[in-house]
């Protein structure tokens, strides 16, 4: 077989369909046949310096492929199966992977890069390969040049896969010894010096103790300093990488070199290729988002996580870092906004302004006003463009006293200039900027509106003329309209402005989504969404245009569904329509539904919305699912107990979407749906609860399914107990277990990591709502006596996660509900045990004396429940 | 594996309409899930309340001490089920939801342990509902007030929740007309936490700690029509008293109200909670008509009827003097006054007390004559025989017939009522009455202490 796997390999990458399926076939079979002994072959074929290259590569790649997958289950099973083969094999597969770094090959040296971080990342945990790193090491000092280029570029490759302490500091300060000095001016080679440093990229993270080291960080800094001027660009570029990574990483250790980062960005901005000088403007832009992040949290008076001060680096840096910036807005590129894909120095640049002026707030308007002021009229387009995107940047972050004046005086310039500028560019971002002041500025709650009835109707005719203009243009005009309906969603309805041209919108909207070229630059979208915003914000008055749009949105969908044959890119179209369509009759069943009067209306319309809504299953797209099962959630809600007519042809979408593992969205938004069927058919969702339940619990026990599923599942065990009460009987014998365990899994968290602290959260909050669900289904029933034997184990979980003292408000909430929940069902039964608990002590005590509100009113229901109890 | 082309979006939004529909789903079935979850904490304690099946039926006449019955907790107030009924019915329905005080016709005991004493604003006494993000206010014969937005509890559409939300609260209100402010007198529910079966101690210490929380009490916005204020409350001793009494409050004083500290939240008339006037504290002492005058006769049919001795079993001992004061008013038909009475299939007129009291019986004829019927409002002059007492209890009552009540009536008058009217006119209760009970329980008390501390 050894002799044969070159072809093997080369074939597999055949142009002839046929022979490049029978190879990879035959590799299938031949991996299932001897797992060890295909892939010693694949490491001896990548490390063999007489074969072609393509087919070491391909083996490198295969190799790779067994060892890591994005599917967490997935991953985990590969590394188990590594695991678990022979010591010696492995032993012989390593040997060759670091012989493969010395290849004179390039693409063999740089997979094998690849597959030995890939071991390293299951073994150094584990210390099953303690000698890699000390091996590399040595390869650092050898000639030739390439070896020392590819193991810097394993080094590089382990630090990204493992995490910082699977490496021990010895070896760290090792690594970096070496990277730093293969990144010196003194290196030769510049493949070396670029492998270096694209190295200390990764090897940042590991950095911490040397970041504190002045010397040893003062060593670093020059070097990625002197990097920046190297001759080769790609080397400029990744070393301003490093400095975007020691940004974020190394925020508070930055002052004493910010004057001198400033000036080598400041002339790679001016001066350097467009790659470099994007990374410059990038450091700024990641500066910005420390510092926001950080004076947030100052803002939210939060003393615990506040650690790192802030610099102002912003601040100082203001009165040369503008003029810089707006230097880059002259820079735009012709047609820019007809290329979904475009990224250049004028778009970087106005980005950072705007995050500029969201970390310094009103000190940056006198700096942009004179450049705005003096290019607004300019002839030139550029200037113009510049100028209008630069006010645009500015308008999120500055006061509204600061800016409200400027707006006033701004708009009636904004809106002849989107109709009357000769230059689509300058239009589509005077449109952009018309949107920015609607979203940032104008609400209806402000004391001075920008938006007033002398002004009202001119915009809006502005920006429905606007809405013919060519497709990217007449996409931001949408966006404007979307905010400035959004503005008035929180006003007395009956007040708003907008009623007067509520018809003229609709039509116009409508007509935008008929255009031929609404396909072009998100038009489509923008004019679906918008239209979503417009019905939200309709009123009694304007309800009945709403409903005369239904059999409008209808239709259209029927039409998606005709079964025509189509090519995978109309197909790809139509599903995305699909999605926008049922979202939209999804906004229009939540909005009508929410009003006895037009409810009655729209219901009658119902069934055929439902019948087209199971349709739009048959389609292979997951986000037209998801549209659709949010939208018949909201139709349930609003139908109330008569959905159950639709529940024997609905069932089993119902638990395919349970069963849709690959597209967990789909799972979570249809196990919500379940829950709103509960909350709407009640007893009458009984005999579904046997399929559903079943299906619920196969989830749980999966590891294919998203963990972020499974806490909303625990959830849904509530909202059926809540909805079926005491025949949830039957279950418990299967649920409670799977509560239990979770229980016990989410006592401590789950992790250091803070996403753990909030998945471990959202694991508790399902598990209670599923317990506060059950006590209350129960309540009243003589079969509450069944709920008894797990009240120890309900209690003791209450004090296991107030013992944690890491619960968030809305667990500490939900729990304290269930000590309720539980003393007003059980009553007496429960008495003693809950005075023994710590619960109904030291935690209630601290949940009634709570700040929030919502805490402080379940902990004197909680209270009220457990006196009654123990005064029986 | 190299760093990534990092990009920022650029002239995006930083929400995407799906991401917000996504979130608003989650949103309200988060809303839902809590409102069924509050649903059932409420209907558990209702069903709780409603395990003494009395509650409803008509008290047993054989039954001398209606005092239990008094103690039963009124059935849940579900807002959701009653929001479905229609005019008639709704005003029906809703009007039999609020506490009404009886008028105090005697001092009650302990007054200064058990008892919070308040000056009750002048106003109309309607109950605030706020749900489904509008705020409703509603009189005592159930027609609407007010509907405006407020800032309590979905009281007013708000960004996120967009209407969603089935949580309720309800209060029980006087609006105060100079100042356009609800003043809070009491509280029924608070985001669908259910307090009738909480003390009024409980319900003053919740009322007093949420309402200034939600914002209500600030000034008048858009999403905030009308002020919310609550009252000082005081413990019925000396201080309270005064303050109550002569206290300068922001608003016109119309009486003082007497809350007993354990007594439940009852519908209907409770003897728990007690209303008492002087000319100090209330321009309304007296019965006025709409010009606020005081009416005059105008006589059309006088019939003179006998309380039936038999009836005396159902006046409950509370509504009655502890002294022998009372049998010295006998009525002198000195003024006039009006007294509203509901008729019954057998002729009977009773008040709105609970057990009803029956003031007398019409003779069929005249109801068929007069083109009546059971279950009618009507209104009666006190004729010159006025009321009398026999062994503290209702004896004979001179009553003149004058005709059907105004409409927006709901009720007849309490017993307590009709005799408070009749004390005021002739022997009235005063602050001094009070004072002096206070004064004497205290020593009472003072002198138990001194046992016990020797003791």
């Amino acid at each position: 077989m050894a002799m044969e796997i070159t072809q093997i390999l080369l074939n597999a990458q055949a142009v002839d369909g046929g022979v490049r399926k029978h190879a990879e076939d035959n590799l299938k079979q031949f991996q299932g046949q001897n797992l060890p002994s295909f892939l010693l072959s694949l490491a001896v074929e990548l490390a063999n310096d007489e074969k072609p290259v393509e087919s070491r590569k391909l083996a490198g790649l295969i190799l790779k492929n067994t060892l890591d997958a994005k599917e967490q289950h997935r991953k985990y099973e590969l590394v188990q199966r590594w695991l678990a083969l022979e010591v010696a094999v492995k032993a012989q597969i390593k040997a060759c992977l670091m012989k493969a770094l010395s290849s004179p090959a390039n693409d063999a040296r740089s997979t094998a890069s690849q597959v030995i971080a890939k071991v390293a990342g299951i073994e150094l945990p584990l210390k099953h390969w303690p000698e890699l790193v000390g091996t590399l090491l040595s390869n650092i000092h050898q000639l030739p040049a390439h070896t020392k280029q590819a193991t810097l570029e394993t080094l590089g490759y382990i630090c990204e896969e493992v995490s910082a302490d699977a490496v021990d500091q010895d070896h760290v300060n090792k690594i970096l010894t070496a990277v730093v000095q293969g990144m010196n001016s003194s290196e030769a080679s510049n493949d070396v010096r670029l492998a270096a440093t694209r190295a200390l990229y990764n090897a940042l993270g590991f950095a911490q103790a040397n970041f504190s080291n002045d010397t040893e960080r003062d060593y670093i800094m020059r070097v990625a300093c002197e990097a920046t001027l190297s001759p080769e660009v790609k080397i400029r570029q990744a070393a301003f990488e490093c400095f975007v990574a020691i940004s974020s990483t190394y925020y508070e250790k930055l002052a004493p070199y910010i004057q001198d980062i400033f000036n080598i960005t400041a002339k790679a901005v001016k001066e350097d290729e467009e790659p470099v000088a994007l990374q410059a403007i990038e450091f700024w832009s990641s500066i910005c988002d420390e510092e926001i992040d950080i004076l947030e949290g100052y803002g939210a008076d939060s003393s615990a996580d506040s650690d790192i001060p802030c610099f102002y680096f912003i601040k100082q840096a203001l009165p040369v870092l503008v003029p810089m910036l707006l230097e880059t807005l002259l820079k735009q590129e012709e047609d820019q906004d007809q290329d979904e894909g475009a990224w250049n120095i004028a778009m970087a640049g106005g980005t950072c302004l705007g995050l500029v002026a969201q970390t310094v707030g009103d000190e940056i308007v006198p700096l942009v006003m004179p450049f705005i002021e003096g290019n607004i009229a300019r002839p030139d387009w550029r200037q113009r463009e510049a100028a209008t995107y630069a006010f645009g940047s500015i308008l999120e972050g500055p006061s509204p006293e600061k800016l409200v004046p400027i707006v006033r005086i701004a708009l009636n310039f904004m809106l002849t200039a989107l109709i009357k500028d000769p230059s689509n560019h300058v239009k589509d971002t005077t449109a952009w900027t018309l949107g920015r002041m609607f979203e940032f500025l104008h609400d209806s709650t402000l004391d001075s509106p920008i938006i007033t009835p002398s002004n009202c109707q001119e915009i809006i005719t502005v920006l429905m003329q606007s809405m013919k203009d060519v497709p990217n243009v007449a996409e931001k005009a949408c966006g404007a309209l979307y905010f400035l309906a959004r503005g008035y969603e929180d006003m007395d309805p009956s007040a708003s402005p907008l009623i007067p041209y509520f018809q003229d919108i609709l039509q116009a909207l409508y007509a935008v989504t008929h255009r031929e070229d609404a396909g072009e630059s998100r038009l489509q979208t923008a004019a679906y969404e918008t239209l979503n915003e417009v019905v939200r914000c309709s009123t009694d008055e304007t309800s009945p245009l709403v409903i005369q749009l239904v059999p409008h949105i209808m239709t259209e969908l029927h039409q998606t569904l005709d079964g025509q044959k189509l090519s995978s890119d109309e197909r790809e179209k139509k599903n995305e329509l699909q999605g926008l369509l049922c979202g939209c009759l999804q906004v229009i069943v939540q909005k009508l539904g929410s009003s006895e009067a037009t409810k009655y209306v729209f219901l009658q319309c119902a069934d055929q919305m439902m019948s087209l809504f199971l349709r739009v299953f048959s389609s292979k797209s997951a986000t037209a699912h998801e549209e659709a099962m949010l939208a018949i959630g909201a139709l349930a809600y609003a139908v109330g107990s008569s959905f159950d007519k639709y529940m024997p042809e609905f069932y089993r979408y119902l638990e395919s979407g349970l069963q849709n593992f690959d597209d967990y969205q789909v799972c979570t938004i249809t196990v919500g749906v379940v829950g709103d069927l509960c909350r709407a058919l009640e007893d009458k969702i009984f005999p579904y609860c046997d399929g559903i339940m079943t299906q619920l619990l196969k989830d749980l026990s999966s590891n294919q399914l998203h963990r972020s599923v499974k806490a909303p599942i625990f959830s849904c065990f509530g909202d059926i107990a809540l909805a079926i009460g005491e025949n949830f009987d039957k279950y418990l014998i299967y649920a409670m277990p799977a509560l239990q365990s979770a229980a016990e899994l989410s006592s401590h968290t789950l992790g250091a990591v803070d996403d753990m602290t909030d998945y471990t959260n959202s694991l508790r909050n399902g598990v209670l709502e599923a317990y506060s669900g059950i006590f209350q289904g129960f309540k009243g029933s003589p079969k509450t006596q069944l709920l008894v034997p797990y009240a120890p184990h309900v209690l003791q979980f209450l004090d296991s996660i107030y013992a944690a003292k890491d619960m968030d408000d809305m667990v500490m909430k939900t729990a304290i509900g269930v000590l309720g929940d539980l003393a007003d069902t059980l009553g007496f039964s429960a008495a003693p045990l809950i005075q023994n608990s710590i619960s109904s002590k030291e935690f209630l005590r601290e949940c009634l004396s709570a700040d929030d509100s919502m805490i402080k009113e379940s902990a004197e229901w909680a209270k009220m429940a457990i006196d009654r109890a123990i005064s029986f | 594996m190299a760093p990534s082309d990092h990009r920022r979006p650029y002239k995006r939004p930083a929400i995407s309409d799906q991401q917000r529909r996504r979130d608003h789903s989650l949103l309200r079935q988060a809303q839902n899930r809590l409102d069924a979850q509050q649903r059932a904490r409420c209907l558990a304690s209702s069903i709780l309340s409603l395990e003494n099946p009395e509650t409803d039926s008509v008290p047993d006449l054989d039954s001398t001490t209606g005092q239990e019955q008094s103690e039963v907790p009124p059935k849940e107030f579900d807002v959701r089920q009653a929001s479905k009924l229609r005019g008639v019915e709704a005003r029906r329905w809703f009007a039999r939801q609020l506490m009404l005080p009886e008028w105090m016709i005697d001092v009650p005991d302990r007054l200064s342990r058990d008892w919070y004493v308040f000056a009750r604003p002048a106003g109309k006494r309607c109950f605030v509902v706020s749900s489904n993000g509008a705020t409703v206010s509603r009189l005592r014969n159930g027609s609407i007030l007010h509907r405006f937005p407020s800032a309590l509890p979905s009281g007013s559409r708000s960004r996120d929740a967009s209407g969603t939300s089935q949580s309720y609260s309800i209060m029980d209100c006087i609006f105060h007309e100079p100042d356009q402010t609800y003043y809070v007198i009491d509280i029924l529910c608070w985001r669908g936490y259910s307090l009738y079966d909480c003390s009024a101690e409980f319900r003053f210490f919740w009322l007093n700690s949420k309402l200034a929380e939600s914002g209500a009490c600030g000034p008048p916005s858009q999403y905030h029509r009308y002020r919310f204020s609550l009252i000082p409350v005081y413990n019925c001793d000396h201080n309270g008293l005064s303050a109550a009494y002569m206290g300068a409050v922001p608003y016109v004083k119309d009486g003082l109200l007497f809350y007993n500290k354990e007594a439940k939240y009852q519908t209907g008339n409770t003897p728990l909670a007690l209303v008492w006037k002087d000319e100090n504290c209330s321009q309304y002492v007296i019965d006025t008509d709409n010009q606020g005058n005081i009416p005059i006769q105008q006589q059309e049919h006088k019939i003179s009827i006998d309380c039936l001795s038999k009836e005396r079993d159902k006046m409950r001992s509370i509504y009655l003097p502890n002294s022998d004061i009372l049998s010295l008013y006998i009525w002198n038909a000195n003024r006039m006054k009006w007294v509203v009475l509901e008729l019954q299939d057998d002729g009977k007129l009773n008040t709105s007390d609970d057990p009803p009291v029956a003031f007398g019986c019409l003779d069929s004829d005249f109801v068929h004559k007069s083109g009546l019927h059971s279950g009618n409002l009507l209104r009666f002059s006190i004729g010159d025989n006025g009321l009398s007492f026999m062994e503290e209890r209702l004896d004979k009552a001179d009553l003149c017939y004058i005709g059907k009540s105004n409409r927006a009536r709901a009720f007849a008058d309490s017993y307590s009522k009709i005799v408070f009217q009749h004390m005021v006119r002739h022997s009235p209760l005063k602050m001094d009455d009070f004072l002096s009970s206070i004064t004497s329980s205290d020593d009472q008390e003072n002198q138990l202490n001194d046992i016990e501390m020797t003791g």
